[in-house]
């Protein structure tokens, strides 16, 4: 018995009263591994059925293939690799790893070490003479989206602006016809717009000029694969963007929060700096920044645990759930740096594996070892934090925490 | 004494031998200690070094790009083992449970596994396989060797055998912008491990990378001048070829020549053993006291109709050998069979080649995903109806749902359209001699006639 109509549990998690701590209600949505909602969608909940969905060439990724439209998406722009099913999301997730990773480009995130190290450093000089810190707007906001910004060529006084475009279109990904207003909709529409227009106009700068930020290369170099189309090029810096900073600033944020929360991890840190590759690993399995994938489509009837997931129907694939399963991971909910075969859903896993998951790593070991040696007996200023509204990209709105 | 207490004095003072100390050997080594075994553990081995990995040999070394000692296998934990290193193995004797060396010094055990994997196979004319210039590659000092040769510049290379060693070799002398031929038996480069479909794009790939070709032909000679370095090799169709370099690369022999007369069920094949890898007797009885691993183990895959198949993958070498470790030093209700699906990967003309499965235990292939014209796609592999493996160029990330298909004996060809699927998706003979390769050469004779006589001599053959 796999299949059972249970609309409850769901709704519940996306309710935002249970965003300090959904993970019992994951683990009464993993009693049901593949849980038929009543809008026709499918709910996956435990780790073998996610990894065999997102290995499954079955399971597309292109919303253009669901039988019943998504709401709000966009019609006419070109979807970026992330939305796309091989072989165009190969072409263009190929064409963009050129300027960004092995085999071409190696040593790019690697040589950024001594910049974010600089970076970091900076943003926490800048905490002396606070009497409280909020580690999201003073540190795990700023450091980021600085990072990406350098990376991609995004000037970064822009900020201020493409925030509030980046806020609804967060805003907008987990919209429910059913409990959310239109408008919150509406503005997701507008605001993808108002950055696809955005970055064109960056864009339009940067053909035939030399430069060695991302938006530059992808304009004026050709692969194996010849050039980008313009609308391409922004398709893809407009994930690169949103995607370079969102997840990790609540990664960094769920990071040090959880650090708090074990004050012993916290002081281990601080004597054995290489526990920070381990327990940044751990902690992607433990308090994810990414918690749900909300629109994969079945390209074709999809057989996972039994069950018949019909072409055209919309799945959900609840990544943190299947992290914290316990019939893949000992003591799932239990924190531990030390774990072993930890396999976790942080970044996904198949074609779409996470393309910033290397600089995530690395931004967060590097954010977390620089607060964990700088800050002076830090405590939480309030437990559980308050959290942002999105319940698929999940974290503290604000982190207040104050020193001894 | 229960059992359990002999076991836990077992793993407190046991003894356990690992003869073969390569990748293998050192896996389960770290396996034996992380399982609590705390008794003595003696690693032999017949070269000197510390256990390396060999995969880089036939590629990053050969680039220059890796130092042939640069590939050390990195330790995950101590081992806290006497390392007898530099002297094969000579014998093993089950009636006193001692392993001899070579130099004549006896090591006793209670639990040994043997894991001394293969060796290259050499050029059939010992005279011609000495020349100056002629190659196989399996060690460290051999790809050290190759690599000198190849900076040196060769007028033109020699890969004879268009296996994944030798193509991989083959490739990396066009990288080198090196001139180089390929001689190959069969129609096309690796036909034998992939089929004739896979066969021909590999055919493709090696032309289109400028590799002068040469398929359905034999070497018969290899012609050295009077310095004794090899100049020209002759060919069965009476052609001949000028090159500085030949590589030898025709395969494996296994190493069990030193377990002749142990009464184990050792040969050409490799030694039998059930799934917890525990080794056979030459009667087929299952010994106590002796485990094998890695690509001298030939072990039944209850996915492939229980067949004894023997396998030289990094990804077999390193589980089996943990599954060996464990079952050393666990009792019989706790032991595991060794069942996972087999692993392959490889990298030539640019392209990344991985396989899961058993692809010669097939009688159909079908491109399932991609385009076989852009070198990328995945193929499935079916044997009466059920999928059995799946290779893939440059499209490996897709391997996990073969293997899953392949798990649960799914329906070939696989029946429901996905994104990026070729328009024509016909299934197309594997044109393999078909699984019954799988169980050649284990000859041995029936002696006897009542039940409590009953035995079998083994009709040992070493090519």
């Amino acid at each position: 018995m796999t299949t059972t109509e249970m609309p409850d549990t769901l709704h519940r998690i996306l309710d935002y009263s249970s965003r300090a701590d959904p993970y019992p209600l994951y683990a009464e949505l993993r009693e049901t591994p593949v849980a038929l909602q009543d809008d026709g969608s499918y709910v996956v909940s435990t780790y073998r059925e996610i990894t065999d969905l997102l290995h499954d060439p079955h399971l597309s990724s292109d919303v253009r293939n669901l039988s019943h439209p998504m709401p709000g998406a966009e019609t006419g722009a070109t979807p970026a690799f992330i939305n796309l099913d091989p072989p165009e999301h190969d072409r263009l997730r190929r064409m963009a790893m050129r300027h960004f990773g092995p085999p071409h480009t190696p040593g790019l995130v690697t040589g950024l070490e001594p910049d974010l190290t600089a970076i970091v450093g900076r943003l926490i000089d800048d905490f002396a003479g606070k009497e409280q810190i909020d580690i999201v707007d003073d540190f795990a906001y700023p450091f980021p989206v600085t990072v990406i910004c350098h990376l991609l060529g995004v000037p970064r006084e822009d900020e201020p602006t493409f925030r509030l475009w980046v806020n609804d279109i967060i805003n907008s990904i987990d919209y429910d016809p059913r409990t959310d207003p239109k408008e919150k909709l509406d503005n997701g529409v507008q605001a993808r717009q108002a950055l696809r227009q955005y970055l064109g106009g960056l864009l339009e700068q940067r053909h035939g000029r030399p430069g060695d930020d991302l938006l530059t290369r992808l304009a004026n170099d050709d692969g194996p694969d010849g050039r980008m189309t313009d609308e391409e090029i922004i398709s893809t810096a407009n994930l690169l963007l949103i995607a370079g900073h969102e997840t990790t600033v609540n990664l960094i944020t769920n990071g040090m929060l959880t650090l708090l929360r074990h004050p012993e991890v916290l002081q281990r840190l601080r004597d054995e700096p290489g526990l920070v590759v381990a327990l940044v690993e751990e902690l992607l399995r433990y308090e994810p920044p990414v918690h749900i994938i909300p629109w994969r489509a079945a390209y074709s009837d999809i057989t996972v645990a039994e069950t018949v997931i019909p072409k055209g129907s919309q799945i959900m694939l609840m990544l943190a759930s299947g992290s914290r399963d316990p019939n893949r991971f000992h003591d799932p909910d239990h924190f531990d740096p030390d774990r072993r075969d930890n396999q976790h859903l942080g970044f996904g896993s198949g074609i779409h594996l996470c393309f910033g998951g290397p600089m995530a790593r690395l931004e967060t070991q590097i954010a977390l070892s620089e607060l964990a040696r700088r800050l002076d007996g830090p405590s939480l200023v309030a437990d559980p934090p308050p959290y942002r509204r999105s319940p698929v990209l999940r974290g503290p709105i604000h982190l207040h925490i104050e020193q001894t | 004494m229960t059992s359990a207490d002999t076991l836990r004095a077992f793993k407190r003072d046991g003894r356990i031998v690992v003869v073969g100390a390569s990748l293998a050997g050192l896996r389960a080594a770290e396996a034996l200690r992380d399982e609590g075994f705390t008794g003595s553990l003696t690693m032999i081995g017949d070269e000197s070094g510390e256990p390396y990995d060999r995969p880089p040999l036939s590629k990053q070394v050969l680039t220059g790009w890796v130092p042939a000692d640069g590939t050390t296998l990195p330790r995950r934990r101590d081992v806290n083992a006497e390392w007898l290193l530099g002297v094969p193995a000579s014998g093993l004797d089950l009636a006193t449970n001692q392993v001899r060396l070579a130099d004549g010094r006896e090591v006793p055990f209670d639990r040994v596994l043997i894991s001394t994997g293969v060796r290259a196979r050499p050029w059939f004319v010992e005279s011609e396989a000495a020349l100056d210039g002629v190659f196989v590659v399996r060690t460290r000092e051999h790809a050290e060797g190759l690599q000198r040769a190849l900076a040196a510049g060769p007028s033109r290379v020699l890969v004879i055998g268009a296996g994944f060693t030798g193509s991989e070799i083959a490739s990396i002398c066009r990288e080198r912008d090196i001139p180089v031929t390929v001689a190959e038996l069969a129609p096309a480069p690796l036909v034998g491990a992939l089929g004739a479909m896979i066969g021909e794009i590999a055919a493709d790939m090696q032309r289109a990378h400028g590799v002068d070709l040469r398929c359905g032909v034999k070497v018969t000679r290899l012609e050295g001048d009077a310095q004794g370095h090899f100049r020209r090799a002759h060919f069965d169709d009476g052609s001949t070829v000028d090159a500085d370099v030949a590589v030898v690369a025709l395969g494996g022999i296994r190493n069990t020549e030193w377990l002749r007369g142990s009464g184990l069920a050792a040969g050409v094949w490799g030694i039998a053993c059930d799934t917890g890898c525990r080794a056979l007797d030459l009667n087929g009885l299952i010994t106590d006291d002796v485990f094998v691993a890695g690509d001298v183990a030939r072990c039944p895959n209850p996915v492939y109709e229980y067949r004894l198949i023997s396998l030289e993958h990094w990804a077999n070498a390193v589980e089996q050998a943990e599954v060996a470790a464990h079952n050393m030093v666990s009792g019989q209700a706790d032991r595991w069979p060794h069942l996972s699906i087999p692993l392959f990967w490889s990298i030539q003309f640019g392209v990344n080649i991985k396989s899961v499965g058993v692809p010669t235990f097939a009688d159909e292939v079908v491109v399932t995903q991609g385009s076989v014209s852009d070198h990328r796609f995945v193929a499935a592999y079916g044997y009466r109806g059920r999928v059995t493996a799946a290779v893939s160029f440059n499209n490996a990330k897709w391997l996990d749902h073969y293997r899953q298909l392949i798990e649960t004996a799914a329906p070939f060809p696989p029946p429901c359209p996905t994104p990026d699927q070729p328009v024509d998706m016909k299934p197309v003979p594997v044109d393999f001699p078909g699984p019954v390769l799988l169980a050649q050469g284990a000859t041995v004779v029936v002696t006897g006639h009542d039940p409590g006589e009953r035995r079998v001599t083994a009709v040992q053959q070493h090519r």
